[in-house]
């Protein structure tokens, strides 16, 4: 396991003052908070002038069969979506988690390009891969997957081996060739 | 299914491009190309010879390692973490478990901490022997290549020697090793560190003060501090751009602590500047595992049977109680081991950058969700800001001191 | 040239005597110009294979091109994805007769460990393939066992006309061997190439011969 990495406490207490009580928690020394849709954007601009210079990632997790509400928070029980905004600093060393939680239909949050220039491939690859609409994201098209494809492959409900679209190509015989 | 037409209408194109648009030539560049090494494609916007504009695409390699990560267990998905950044599959091997250990709360041996650091910084030193190596034979140093590749056929034997594969490992297990690191690997690796200074120092003879190769590379590719932490950078490339940011400083893990290094920084923030970096931190690589070497703990190097992860030895099996239980829950595909609902995020400092997996547990053996945080995809980002104002010859040139591996690209 | 009294020819010094497919087989396997469709892990040990300390050119086969137009011996190494098959099946067509393909590593022969969604589960479901070779990645002395097993095919079934490569010839005489009532019904939908050829045998009322 890995040293424990610098308290958050001050940032926690911060943000408190500024957008009111989040939900928080802390799991090996990591400290997750999670944030309503609606105000995303404006809770990490605000971290981004706190000194969180560094998007170490942005990820998503389908709930779509989780076994028990994710990570003992209640109040995010049922939604489909939860976002993971990865942050660190490069002057403090403090890492901070950031959940958002979106559902379907039309699972949208906005984009946090305009803070952090890393977000543009990351945001793209969410959007491939789990259909998760970022707006006023400057250029959102799919990053992995072919344009033509029609399915985001890692939700939950798509399976594993896919639903044949590996198998659709010509063939080209020895002969032809 | 064609190639996709590129499209540029959502790209920013510099004002003074805009005006002799009409002269602009675009030139498709890859997948299946020699300079790029693997599977990128780069579709360029030529004025001349002077790149206008790139428009880098990625997806050629792209075989859902995170799909088939919730469908292994943690010990079974190591060998895909293999084929991830299969330059240095060690250092993937060491992330993956690094992770996993994380979620699980497992507090690993001396002994076997110490071992991964050296398999660590042995798969360091290789990674970035082929990285410089690739940038010297782009840029026309085929007998620099040569030199790298030789030395990296030793390290993978030390590694064969050490798991009896050569290429792919997968040596680490959850809460261990798949092996103790015996003897002959021990006098293997030391004979390794007595004798690569030496080509190091040749190597550096060769290139450093080239004047082609520094003509090349000198200015070329320039990626300021705030760009760099603004746009992600990790690993060498950050560092030649002067963040001082490495995590077995920042967040040491394994044994890192207990050892004498340097973090190696530039701030010219050039390929030249990559390639010191790197050459720089092969050395500082090897004082590690010269270090470490000589310390090895003795002990165990799988955790205890009460932490339930590691299958216990022939000899608990068959004389104690304990070990025949575990044994036996380990074995049952019914049981396993006791993986929290929750969720974490950790990361080693390898070879490339930040490699980190954000782990989702759902109780069983197998990841709810295993999102694994690639350098690569950051690093190839960037490539457009590096390469605008340059010539057609310098897109080898950055491409090479930015190591983008597609398989950990676009996974 | 002189004619013995047993009414053999005699040949004269230096002179050899030999088919000309097997000439020409002789000649076609000793120099394999290789084209390195390397995408994956099997890419890092293909050049391990023509490094110095494997030496490909032992067997004559190191003249990697880059460049489909020059090479006659495709190798595959490593995992081919929907986005990849579209190029590779490009880069095959452009390459030259005679040609030869070898699939390296389990991913590109199967599919490998990668059984998802995105990998194409074998080549040879959608191009031609002469060799397999196992492992992941297979070690370099296995690349070049497949590089000789090859160039023993090509020596044993090679023709000077390409006759072995007109499998299609061969499969309709074996298909005349079943009566078949009437026409199988073929889904040409998603096979332009079929399309293609259905569109001409129905142009020429004769059939193709």
């Amino acid at each position: 396991m890995p040293s424990t990495p610098p308290s958050v406490d001050d940032v926690l207490a911060a943000l408190a003052e500024q957008f009111g009580d989040l939900p928080s928690s802390v799991f090996r020394g990591q400290t997750r908070v999670v944030v309503p849709e609606s105000a995303s954007h404006e809770v990490l601009s605000f971290l981004k002038e706190r000194g969180f210079d560094l998007l170490v990632d942005i990820s998503c997790v389908d709930y779509l069969d989780y076994r028990e509400s994710p990570m003992e928070m209640a109040a995010c029980a049922g939604h489909r979506y939860g976002l993971v905004y990865l942050l660190a600093s490069t002057a403090t060393n403090q890492r901070l988690t950031i959940r958002v939680f979106v559902d379907d239909p039309e699972p949208t949050v906005r984009s946090v390009v305009s803070l952090w220039k890393a977000a543009n491939w990351l945001e793209r690859e969410v959007w491939d891969l789990f259909g998760i609409r970022f707006a006023g994201h400057p250029d959102l098209r799919r990053l992995v997957m072919p344009e033509e494809f029609t399915a985001h492959p890692l939700r939950k409900d798509y399976p594993l081996q896919g639903r044949g679209e590996r198998h659709n190509f010509p063939v080209i015989t020895r002969h032809e060739s | 299914m064609s190639i996709a037409p590129p499209r540029f209408e959502s790209v920013e194109i510099p004002e003074a491009a805009t005006r002799s648009e009409d002269y602009l030539w675009t030139l498709n560049f890859g997948p299946q190309h020699p300079a790029t090494h693997t599977t990128l494609r780069l579709v360029l916007k030529l004025e001349g010879e002077r790149v206008v504009d790139a428009l880098p695409e990625m997806g050629y390699l792209h075989s859902g390692f995170e799909k088939i990560g919730e469908h292994l267990t943690y010990n079974q998905y190591v060998t895909v973490t293999d084929r991830m950044n299969y330059i240095s599959p060690m250092a993937n091997n060491v992330a993956w478990h690094h992770a996993v250990e994380t979620l699980l709360g497992i507090e690993l041996t001396p002994r076997c901490k110490v071992i991964r650091t050296i398999i660590a910084e042995l798969a360091r030193i290789s990674d970035h022997l082929l990285c410089n190596g690739a940038v010297g034979l782009d840029t026309g140093a085929f007998t620099f290549f040569l030199y790298a590749f030789y030395q990296r056929e030793v390290i993978y034997d030390i590694f064969e020697t050490l798991c009896g594969a050569r290429f792919t490992n997968s040596y680490t297990r959850v809460g261990g090793l798949s092996q103790d690191m015996t003897p002959l690997v021990i006098e293997k690796i030391r004979s390794f560190v007595k004798t690569f200074p030496k080509t190091i120092d040749d190597m550096e003879r060769l290139l450093t003060r080239n004047r082609i190769f520094v003509d090349r590379t000198k200015g070329v590719g320039v990626l300021s501090t705030e760009e760099a932490i603004s746009r992600g950078a990790t690993g060498p490339v950050a560092r030649a751009s002067g963040v001082t940011r490495d995590l077995r400083r920042d967040e040491p893990y394994l044994a890192y602590a207990d050892y004498d290094f340097q973090i190696c920084c530039a701030s010219a923030g050039d390929c030249y500047a990559r390639y010191l970096v790197r050459m720089q931190e092969m050395r500082e690589s090897l004082k590690i595992v010269a270090q470490a070497l000589e310390n090895i703990p003795e002990g165990p190097i799988n955790v205890g049977i009460d932490q339930r992860t590691a299958l216990p030895t022939k000899q608990q099996v068959y004389s104690t109680i304990e070990g025949t239980i575990s044994h036996f829950e380990l074995s049952m595909s019914n049981r396993g081991f006791e993986v929290p609902c929750e969720e974490s995020y950790a990361a080693i400092e390898a070879p490339n950058g930040e490699l980190g997996f954000y782990l989702a547990g759902d109780g069983n053996e197998t990841a709810y969700r295993a999102r694994c945080r690639p350098p690569s995809v950051l690093h190839y980002a960037l490539f457009p800001h590096l390469i605008r104002g340059h010539t057609l010859s310098d897109v080898v040139a950055v491409l090479g001191s930015l190591n983008i591996i597609a398989a950990e690209l676009d996974r | 040239m002189a004619v013995s009294d047993a009414g053999k020819l005699q040949l004269p010094e230096n002179v050899v005597v030999s088919r000309l497919d097997s000439l020409a087989n002789w000649c076609r396997k000793n120099s394999l110009w290789p084209m390195p469709f390397a995408t994956a892990c099997c890419g890092i040990e293909l050049m391990a294979t023509g490094a110095s300390k494997h030496d490909l050119s032992r067997f004559g086969a190191e003249v990697f091109r880059f460049s489909p137009r020059q090479c006659d011996l495709m190798i595959v190494a490593g995992r081919v994805v929907m986005k990849m098959l579209p190029v590779l099946q490009r880069i095959w067509l452009q390459m030259h007769e005679p040609k030869w393909c070898i699939s390296m590593g389990a991913c590109a022969s199967t599919g490998g460990v990668f059984d998802t969604y995105a990998v194409v589960q074998g080549i040879d479901r959608f191009i031609p393939v002469d060799m397999y070779v196992p492992g992941c990645p297979p070690r370099p002395e296995q690349l070049i066992q497949a590089i000789i097993d090859l160039q023993d095919k090509i020596q044993r079934e090679g023709t000077i006309t390409g006759r072995e490569f007109e499998t299609a010839g061969r499969q309709a005489r074996k298909r005349a061997l079943v009566e078949i009532a009437e026409p199988l019904s073929i889904d040409a939908s998603r096979n332009p190439i079929l399309q293609r050829e259905l569109a001409a045998d129905s142009a020429s009322p004769a059939g193709r011969s």
